[in-house]
């Protein structure tokens, strides 16, 4: 058949072409300045990553490719070895992470504020107050509708110890109006424009957040919102595969006066989202 | 809906972020489809030409992987490419060859189980001709695969459809990184979840057109083959 | 052609064979002789086992008891033998790819395809549809091109069943021709018809087959005359239907 080797030779082309096409981006980006940083789906949403990585590049040489995950997440995958540097705000679950000699260290590097948002009516009547453990109250007797990002995040476990620090053990009383999505921050603020309910949520991604319709902050500025970042590298000792140097070299950028500078001009509508403090020690 | 236009305005200048999604896209789904093509043909077409006793159940369960979950296979793919898996070694997480990987786990069950009916179809209808021609086994296979050209073609593209399509394996294995794994359908993901609708609708519009082509492609290619099939 | 070096196909012996499809018996006590000379056609009513008689002959299906031999052998080579089946499958390629492929399975060489198709073509008056698609040509067409298929393989004995059955009066005499031309060749013909003025014009030999079983055979000329037996004059008679 004539045109049996025709066919096949188009057929070998094309794939050709294609692994052609595909090859060569993968060559160009040489493997060895890069790492991978666990970190959280409210970081990325707030767009800080969009804005800092490119300096990060140019100040260090390193191509950084983020994985955003809820804490949870982001920790286990660096239990498992398969990121460089993990950066996630919830502390506890840091310490525990360090505890378990996953990393050798912990630097603390910025913080955001939670903010609680709600519909512009406000139904459960907290605007106003500065106390989030009453506003909490106040949502669950009027049982007006909440969203829970239920993913073991920073931001999940910080909203359980609210509801703790309320005097409400959630669990046990949470009720049909308590509603836990086990998604990401965006998808939760979705949730709230679309149901009319009240969520708890970091102000970078609020203020970042393009589907506003129908809802405000409600609460805002009491101490126990306060949302600190923490960066560690995974302990190369138990992951010979993680890049130890590159890593060092991430986050010594991001606790260094230059990098904290560079995190502190981050503006979005002209509010500045996150606050460096890696010089804190209590931090 | 500006934002929509300015996606769209983005596309025809040229924006190179853009296009590397969409070129990224198209890479990984039709390097997993020509992946599944070399496992799935001979495989489907051995089955199709084979007795054994247990071919009822293989084919039963062949058809079945057809609907393989894409979360559960990006699931699968992940705990096996993971550094603390077993074949962490290869550092394969978070790249495209994950992902390439991944879509072809989905798409060789159609193209393998697609191939067994036609080949078979076929085979059922030649099978006669075959014997009185004498025709060895080899020459067999090639000319079954040859003549059902046009419908393998167009389980090629389901197949490419298929892998088009999905974001819940790729989103998964890949990361969705930025400049590296980000495809338009975990794009779109993305900026749904960050509320910014009508970019997420703009990359929806550049999807929706690559699945029209494929499905204007394949009915093209039907038609051609009805040239021969009359 | 290819100078066989296979033992010759003829003649092709049916010694007492059966053939059964699960419990029915489709052949029963068959014993015939095709040797060289001018064709031999079956004739008998719907369901006689004609058809199962002609692949039986060309070794596609094996007997349940009795022997065949071809040429005195029982398993030669079946190259030198045809088959063209009562509605023939074309391939899904052009009238001449189905003839490359015959070719190509019959082991010819390469270079000689080309040539061997055109002859071909050119014997079953198909050469201006060389190029269309086999499956749209005319039934006519097709049953020539079917043919065509056949005689790639240089058949020693050709095995035809009905191969005017679903052809116009054109086509069958076209076909009819080809017959004679390729029985004046050398190329015994074995065939089966349900039209008895075909038989009358082609047949040297006939066999008349009812229920599986052989009821008369011998020349042409004197079993239409006056057949032996009573069944073959009812069959003549269009008394014998099944």
């Amino acid at each position: 058949m004539k045109t049996l080797p025709s066919f096949v030779r188009g057929f070998a082309t094309l794939f050709m072409l294609a692994l052609a096409a595909y090859a060569i981006p993968l060559s160009a980006s040489a493997d060895d300045q890069t790492i991978v940083v666990a970190s959280t789906t409210s970081t990325q949403d707030s767009g800080l990553f969009d804005y800092l990585l490119p300096i990060v590049k140019t100040k260090t040489g390193i191509t950084v490719r983020v994985i955003a995950q809820g804490t949870g997440q982001a920790l286990d995958t660096g239990r498992r070895g398969d990121a460089d540097v993990v950066f996630v705000h919830a502390k506890a679950a840091e310490l525990k992470f360090l505890a378990e000699g996953e990393s050798l260290k912990r630097y603390p590097v910025m913080y955001n504020d939670f903010v609680l948002i709600g519909p512009t009516e406000d139904p459960a009547g907290v605007s106003g107050t500065m106390d989030i453990g009453k506003a909490l109250q106040k949502i669950k007797e009027r049982q007006v509708s909440f969203v829970s990002r239920g993913d073991r995040s920073g931001t999940h476990l910080a909203e359980l110890d609210l509801w703790k620090s309320a005097g409400i053990a959630i669990d046990q009383e949470k009720g049909a109006w308590y509603k836990s999505i086990g998604q990401g921050m965006g998808a939760a603020l979705n949730f709230a424009a679309a149901s009319g309910a009240y969520v708890l949520s970091d102000r970078a991604t609020w203020i970042h957040f393009g589907n506003k319709g129908g809802l405000r902050i409600v609460v805002e500025g009491d101490k126990r919102l306060f949302n600190q970042y923490g960066v560690m590298l995974v302990n190369p000792a138990k992951h010979p595969n993680v890049k130890s140097v590159l890593g060092q070299r991430f986050i010594d950028y991001l606790v260094s006066p230059e990098g904290q500078r560079d995190i502190g001009r981050y503006q979005v509508d002209g509010q500045q989202l996150f606050h460096p403090d890696a010089s804190d020690p209590a931090a | 809906m500006s934002n929509t236009y300015f996606a769209l305005h983005l596309l025809l200048t040229g924006d190179s972020a853009l296009w590397d999604i969409v070129r990224l896209s198209i890479l990984v789904s039709l390097s997993a489809t020509l992946l599944a093509l070399m496992l799935g043909l001979p495989f489907g077409a051995l089955i199709a030409l084979s007795r054994f006793p247990a071919r009822d159940p293989v084919i039963i369960v062949l058809n079945a992987l057809m609907g393989l979950p894409p979360v559960v296979v990006g699931l699968g793919v992940y705990l096996a490419l993971s550094r603390s898996g077993p074949l962490g070694s290869w550092g394969l997480l978070f790249t495209p060859p994950a992902m390439i990987i991944a879509q072809t786990i989905l798409v060789t069950p159609i193209i393998a189980a697609l191939t067994r009916q036609t080949i078979e179809d076929l085979w059922r209808e030649y099978r006669e001709e075959f014997a009185a021609m004498n025709v060895g086994v080899c020459r067999r296979v090639v000319a079954l695969i040859w003549d059902a050209r046009f419908s393998l073609v167009t389980s090629m593209l389901a197949g490419f459809g298929r892998a088009a399509a999905e974001v819940g394996a790729i989103i998964i294995v890949g990361g969705n990184i930025q400049g590296f794994t980000r495809t338009m359908t975990t794009s779109i993901a993305l900026e749904t979840s960050k509320g910014n609708l009508p970019l997420a609708i703009g990359l929806g519009l550049v999807l929706m057109s690559i699945v029209l082509l494929i499905n204007a492609l394949a009915w093209g290619v039907r038609r051609a083959g009805e040239r021969f099939a009359a | 052609m290819s100078t066989s070096l296979v033992t010759s196909q003829l003649p092709v012996v049916l010694d007492d064979v059966q053939v059964r499809a699960g419990e029915t018996v489709i052949l029963d006590g068959i014993s015939l002789r095709f040797a060289a000379g001018p064709p031999t056609v079956l004739i008998g009513p719907n369901g006689s086992g004609k058809s199962t008689l002609l692949r039986l002959a060309m070794g596609l299906v094996p007997p349940l008891s009795g022997r065949i031999s071809w040429g005195g052998s029982p398993a030669t080579g079946s190259s030198r033998r045809a088959l063209v089946f009562q509605r023939p499958v074309m391939l899904r390629r052009t009238a001449a790819g189905n003839l490359h492929f015959a070719l190509a399975s019959a082991s010819i060489p390469r270079e000689h395809r080309r040539s061997r198709v055109h002859e071909l073509l050119r014997l079953v008056g198909l050469e201006a549809v060389a190029d269309r698609p086999a499956r749209r040509l005319s039934g006519g067409e097709q049953q020539r091109l079917a043919l065509a298929r056949a005689l790639a393989r240089d058949p020693e004995v050709l095995f035809l069943d009905e191969p005017t059955a679903s052809l116009d009066p054109r086509g069958t005499k076209a076909i009819e021709e080809v017959i004679r031309t390729l029985a004046e060749r050398g190329i015994k013909i074995v065939m089966a018809t349900h039209d008895l003025s075909e038989a009358k014009r082609l047949a040297g030999e006939i066999v008349l087959l009812h229920r599986g079983c052989v009821v008369e055979t011998g020349p042409a000329d004197t079993f239409f005359a006056g057949p032996s037996t009573s069944d073959a004059r009812r069959f003549l008679a269009g008394e014998l239907l099944v």
